[in-house]
């Protein structure tokens, strides 16, 4: 089964330490764990998120376009990356979301991939 | 169809569903990971049973019989559902499973890993008990609504849910391993506590439905502590419910009033019963692992130690529930424990140890908190502030008898000078 792996952390994390500092503790914190899922072979793709203030929300309710500036919920933690992983069932998607650094300094949310019918 | 034929069909379709019902279940579940379904073709299965074994006889094995229908009917609901490629391929898979295994002989007990499926950590931990109750029971969403003061409608959604979740979030049906099956065990032994204390909630017996779930729940802490023999937390479990059970006849006077444990009459306690508790007690001491259940079964020996021999045991009885606590401490041990420590230290040491209500402003509405303040401050004479503290355990108590109870309690107070 296909699981989306959505990797919530708070974006002022580690925001009194300098640009490259950050960068090298984040690296530090998921090159490990990246290189297990792929050594592994279960990840189908994977990215990392820029900051929501980058983010634009667009609805489009009524025929009437609105364009707004900013993520959809302002909450303290903000999806900062995703990993699709392909595995058995829910306990092997759940043992991979719990070495995701995002669950020590966030959380991870599991959802299964609606399989789609062809 | 003659009469008879009909009845000894009955009769064997009823032994069947007590004895296989979460057998059966268990073995469609672990190949589709769909329990509705599971459900659905075994209800069709035990409907054409009744129609057809009058006429044919019943067969030599009725399980087996059964399966093969309920795995027909599996097949072509799923077949009828999904017309697509990956259901082709899943329905290859799935009818491959069910073919292999109906080949065998006996059809394999899988009933344990639909448990771990029903306490699974992703499912609302106050639904596993209802589904656990339905799922490897057969008992309906009506019953396990009257038993745990829900209502049909809203009982029959939540389980509903929870079998999506199971089927569509890919919730494993097999048995946890090794360094996990402690905590996920916990879990199951939990939910089955629960099923048990909703049926103890109503003592008297006079709902037989709540009276049939301590039933049910003690069947499915057998099951568990026979599947998994070497568990000493699933003995311990089994222990401390057939110590309760035991003594349920105790319980209640002939016209129905509630009698506190210290003023029960050990011989209308089932001996033979408490002897099986204490042996189970015994065997899971040998494998050196405590825990909670092994604990409060513990605690329930030694009162039942007590009230045998008229021996107090309290300092032994204090020393379980510092156990207890630091193990799985809650306010309702600490409860207990500040009610042992009065009987060894005098009321007013049982007071000092009282749960904070501040801390836990949920004991406000804990009829046992108010009783336990009542019963020590009566104890050190503080006559007023116990009449307050009955009134409150009175009015939050659901069971008339212990309401009648406690309001004895309460008259006997000596009158306010």
């Amino acid at each position: 089964m296909q699981y989306l792996l959505l990797a919530y952390t708070t974006e002022t994390l580690w925001s009194e330490l300098s640009h490259e500092e950050k960068e090298k503790k984040l690296h530090a914190a998921y090159g490990p764990f990246v290189e297990a899922l792929q050594k592994a072979g279960v990840v189908k793709g994977m990215n990392r998120l820029r900051l929501t203030k980058d983010a634009t929300t667009v609805r489009a309710s009524d025929g009437k376009q609105q364009v707004l500036d900013g993520p959809y919920a302002d909450s303290k933690e903000q999806l900062g990356g995703y990993f699709l992983i392909d595995v058995p069932d829910l306990d092997a998607a759940l043992s991979w979301a719990a070495r995701c650094p995002a669950a020590q300094h966030g959380a991870v949310e599991v959802r299964p991939i609606w399989e789609m019918q062809r | 169809m003659n009469a008879e034929g009909g009845d000894e069909a009955r009769s064997t379709a009823d032994v069947v569903a007590r004895r296989s019902y979460g057998k059966l279940v268990a073995f469609l579940v672990v190949r589709t990971r769909d329990v509705a379904a599971a459900e659905d073709a075994l209800a069709e299965a035990f409907a054409l049973a009744l129609k057809d074994w009058p006429r044919n006889g019943c067969p030599v094995n009725p399980e087996a019989w059964l399966l093969t229908v309920a795995r027909r009917r599996t097949i072509d609901d799923f077949r009828g559902r999904r017309r697509d490629e990956i259901a082709v391929e899943q329905l290859r898979q799935v009818s491959d499973g069910l073919e292999a295994a109906a080949t065998v002989a006996e059809i394999p007990d899988q009933r344990l890993a639909l448990m771990f499926a029903c306490a699974h950590p992703a499912i609302d931990a106050g639904i596993r008990a209802p589904l656990m109750l339905q799922a490897v029971l057969g008992l309906d969403a009506k019953t396990i609504a009257s038993a745990f003061l829900a209502s049909p409608a809203a009982m029959s959604k939540r389980l509903v849910r929870a079998k999506e979740k199971i089927r569509e979030a890919g919730i494993p049906l097999r048995i946890p391993e090794r360094e996990e099956l402690a905590s996920r065990l916990g879990a199951v032994l939990d939910a089955i506590y629960a099923a048990f204390s909703e049926g103890w909630s109503d003592p008297g017996g006079a709902d037989a439905i709540r009276r049939d779930l301590t039933e049910e729940a003690l069947f499915l802490a057998r099951l568990v502590a026979e599947l998994l023999p070497d568990d000493p937390e699933a003995l311990g479990l089994l222990a401390l419910m057939l110590y309760a059970h035991a003594r349920r006849h105790a319980r209640r006077q002939a016209q129905g009033e509630y009698v506190p444990l210290a003023e029960q009459d050990p011989a209308l306690w089932d001996a033979a019963m408490m002897a099986e508790a204490e042996a189970l007690l015994n065997r899971a001491g040998t494998m050196r692992s405590i825990g909670r259940y092994q604990l409060e079964a513990a605690l329930q020996s030694a009162h039942v130690f007590r009230c045998c021999t008229g021996r107090p045991n309290w300092t032994e009885v204090v020393q379980l529930y510092d156990a207890l606590f630091a193990l799985a401490g809650s306010p309702v041990v600490a409860l207990n424990r500040a009610l042992a420590i009065g009987e060894l230290e005098g009321p007013d040491a049982g007071l000092r140890a009282m749960p904070d209500i501040a801390a836990d402003p949920r004991l406000a509405e804990y009829q046992p908190y108010w009783a336990a303040r009542a019963e020590l401050l009566a104890r050190a004479g503080v006559h007023e502030e116990a009449r307050q503290a009955y009134k409150l355990a009175i009015g939050l108590e659901r069971d008339p008898a212990v309401r009648r109870f406690l309001e004895g309690r309460q008259a006997s107070l000596p009158d306010a000078a």
